[in-house]
C-alpha cells in the first residue's frame, strides 16, 4: 500500500469549547504512520493520547487539522470498518458466550453463520482460548477476557489496530506474556498497530517507533526510532539497547516537563 | 471442592464441563440447602399462630387457627377456586397487557429522545397516582360485569413500573459498549439489540416481579368496587361481613398462593431468558 496507515495534520480538539470547563485537549499534531508500523502513544495522564486515538477512530470529531486513515476520512474509514478498537476495558458482552464475542463484529458487518463460527474460533485459537468458546466472560480471567478482546479486534482483519491501554489493568506477568502475543500476532498479521500506553517499557519493547507527548494543551513533544532487532524475544528486555532506548524515551518525557514514574 | 470455579484455577487446568451429573446432583442438595432455613421459619410462624391462638383463646372471628383456615379452605374448595380461577384470568390479562404495553413504549423512549424527554417526566408523575381510584372510572368505561374493567386496572397498575425501569435500563447502558458498536459503525437498531435490551433485561424482568404483586392486589381490590360475584374480592368482603372470617382467610390463601405462582413463572422465564446473569451464577465462582 502506497498510502499512509494515519496522516495527522495540525489536529487540535477542544473540549466543551467557549464554557468555563473548556480544554484543550490536544493542539497542532502532525504525525504520519505508515502501513505496518507499531506506534506507541506515550505521556502520563492528560496528555490526550486517548483522545488522539478516538480522533484517529472517528469516535471523537476533532476541533481543527485534518486527519486521513487509509487515505479516506476517519468517517469513511470507520463505515468501511477499516480498524478494530480494544480498549483497556475488555468490554465483553456479559450475555454472550467467549464465542459470540468474537463473532459481534462479523454479526454487525453481515457475515454469514458459518463463516463467523470457523473465523471466530481461529482467532479464539490464536490467542490460545479456542477450548472456551462457550464460557461466559465472567468464567474467564482479566488477562484472558483481555485475550478475547484481542480476538474480537482481529477476526474481521481490520489492517489498523487502535489499542487503548489494552494491557494496564493487568498484572505485571500477565502484561508481559500479552505484549509477547501481541508482537508475534503483529508480526504475523503485518497490520498496523497504535498502541496508547503510559509505560516506558512496554512502549520500548512493542513499538518499531514510540511518539512522546505532554498534556496542557496535548502535544507531541518527541518522536523516538526503537531500531531493536525483530523478533523481539524474552533475550530483548534484557539486552543493553533495550536499556538504552528506555532511557532515552525517559530523558525525551523529561525534557516534555514530565514527571518521570 | 470440586464445584468452586475459581478463574485462575480455570486458566490451569483446561477440563471444566458444565453440567456432569456428578455436579447436578450436589447442585440439588446445594438448592435445597438454601431454601431450608425460609421452609422451616414458615413452619414455625404457623405453629407459632396455631398457638397463640390456643392458649391466649382467641375468638376464631377475630383469628382463626391456621388449621382452621385450611379445613375451611378444603371444605369451601370448590367456591374458593370459582373464583380464584376468574381473579387469575383478570390479574393475568391485565399483566400481560400492561407488561406488553410498557416494555414498548420503553422501547420507544430509547429510540427516539424526542418522545424519552415529553413522556418519562409524565410517567413517572402518572406512577404516584393511586390508580386503583381509576376502578369505579374503568366500571363506568368497560361495564361493571366486564372483566375487562378489572383488567384495565391491573395493565394500568403494571404498565407504568415496567415502563419506566425498562426504560431506564435501555439508557443506562455502559458508555463503552456504545462505542464499541460505533467503532463498527453500527447501526441504531444494531446497539438497540445487541447493547440496549441485553442490558434492559435485569430492569424488565425486576419489574415484572413487582407487577406480578401489584397485579394480585389491583385485581382484588379492583373487585371490591363491584362487578361479577364469583370472584375473590367479592367472596373475601362478603364472608368477613357475614363473620365468616375462616372463609376470607382461606381466599386470602388462595390470592396468595396466586400471586406466587405468577411470580415464579417470571423467575423461571428470567432464568431461561437470561441464563448469563450474575444473579444466577454458582456460588464460589
Amino acid at each position: 500500500m502506497s498510502e499512509h496507515a494515519v496522516v495527522a495534520e495540525g489536529v487540535g480538539k477542544v473540549f466543551n469549547a467557549g464554557s468555563t470547563d473548556q480544554v484543550e485537549a490536544l493542539k497542532g499534531i502532525d504525525l504520519t504512520i505508515e502501513g505496518g508500523e507499531f506506534v506507541s502513544l506515550i505521556g502520563p495522564s492528560g496528555c490526550g493520547k486517548s483522545t488522539l486515538l478516538r480522533l484517529i477512530g472517528d469516535l471523537v470529531q476533532p476541533s481543527s487539522g485534518r486527519l486521513e486513515v487509509n487515505g479516506k476520512t476517519p468517517h469513511q474509514a470507520r463505515l468501511d470498518r477499516d480498524y478494530a478498537m480494544v480498549f483497556q476495558k475488555a468490554t465483553l458482552l456479559e450475555w454472550r458466550t467467549v464465542g459470540k464475542n468474537v463473532q459481534l463484529p462479523l454479526e454487525i458487518m453481515g457475515v454469514d453463520k458459518a463463516d463467523r463460527e470457523r473465523r471466530s474460533r481461529d482467532y479464539l485459537d490464536l490467542v490460545q482460548l479456542g477450548e472456551f468458546v462457550d464460557h461466559y466472560p465472567w468464567q474467564l480471567s482479566g488477562g484472558m477476557q483481555q485475550r478475547v478482546a484481542i480476538a474480537r479486534g482481529l477476526v474481521f482483519d481490520p489492517a489498523l489496530l487502535l489499542m487503548d491501554e489494552p494491557f494496564g489493568a493487568l498484572d505485571e506477568m500477565t502484561r508481559e506474556r500479552m505484549q509477547m502475543e501481541l508482537m508475534d500476532i503483529w508480526r504475523r498479521t503485518g497490520k498496523t498497530v497504535v498502541f496508547v500506553t503510559h509505560s516506558i517499557p512496554e512502549a520500548v519493547f512493542l513499538s518499531t517507533r514510540v511518539v512522546v507527548m505532554s498534556p496542557r494543551p496535548g502535544r507531541i513533544t518527541d518522536v523516538i526510532d526503537v531500531d531493536l532487532p525483530q523478533p523481539r524475544t524474552f533475550d530483548t528486555r534484557e539486552s543493553t539497547p533495550y536499556y538504552e532506548k528506555m532511557t532515552e524515551v525517559r530523558e525525551a518525557l523529561r525534557a516534555a516537563g514530565v514527571g518521570v514514574e | 471442592m470440586s464445584l468452586q470455579h475459581d478463574p485462575d484455577v480455570l486458566e490451569a487446568f483446561d477440563a471444566d464441563v458444565p453440567g456432569e451429573p456428578q455436579v447436578d446432583v450436589s447442585r440439588v442438595r446445594e438448592r435445597l440447602r438454601e431454601v431450608a432455613p425460609a421452609i422451616v421459619l414458615f413452619v414455625a410462624a404457623l405453629a407459632l399462630w396455631e398457638l397463640t391462638v390456643i392458649v391466649f383463646d382467641i375468638k376464631e372471628f377475630l383469628l382463626p387457627r391456621p388449621t382452621v383456615i385450611l379445613v375451611t379452605l378444603v371444605e369451601n374448595w370448590a367456591e374458593i377456586a370459582k373464583a380464584a380461577f376468574a381473579t387469575f384470568k383478570e390479574a393475568v390479562g391485565g399483566f400481560v397487557v400492561g407488561a406488553a404495553a410498557g416494555a414498548l413504549v420503553a422501547l420507544a423512549t430509547a429510540r427516539w429522545t424526542g418522545f424519552r424527554t415529553g413522556v418519562l417526566p409524565i410517567a413517572i408523575a402518572l406512577n404516584s397516582a393511586p390508580i386503583i381510584a381509576l376502578a369505579p372510572i374503568m366500571n363506568q368505561w368497560f361495564g361493571l360485569t366486564n372483566p375487562v374493567s378489572k383488567m384495565a386496572v391491573v395493565a394500568i397498575i403494571v404498565f407504568f413500573p415496567v415502563m419506566i425501569n425498562t426504560a431506564r435500563g435501555l439508557t443506562e447502558v455502559d458508555p463503552a459498549e456504545i462505542e464499541l458498536l460505533d467503532s463498527y459503525a453500527a447501526s441504531p437498531s444494531e446497539v438497540m439489540r445487541n447493547v440496549r435490551i441485553p442490558s434492559a433485561l435485569p430492569f424488565f424482568f425486576a419489574a415484572l416481579k413487582v407487577g406480578t404483586v401489584l397485579s394480585v392486589i389491583g385485581a382484588i381490590v379492583a373487585e371490591y368496587f363491584g362487578g361479577p360475584r364469583d370472584v375473590l374480592g367479592v367472596y373475601i368482603t362478603q364472608q368477613a361481613s357475614l363473620l365468616h372470617i375462616a372463609e376470607a382467610w382461606a381466599a386470602i390463601v388462595v390470592a396468595t398462593v396466586l400471586g406466587v405462582a405468577m411470580y415464579t413463572v417470571v423467575l423461571v422465564a428470567e432464568r431461561l431468558i437470561m441464563p448469563w446473569h450474575a444473579s444466577f451464577r454458582d456460588q464460589g465462582a
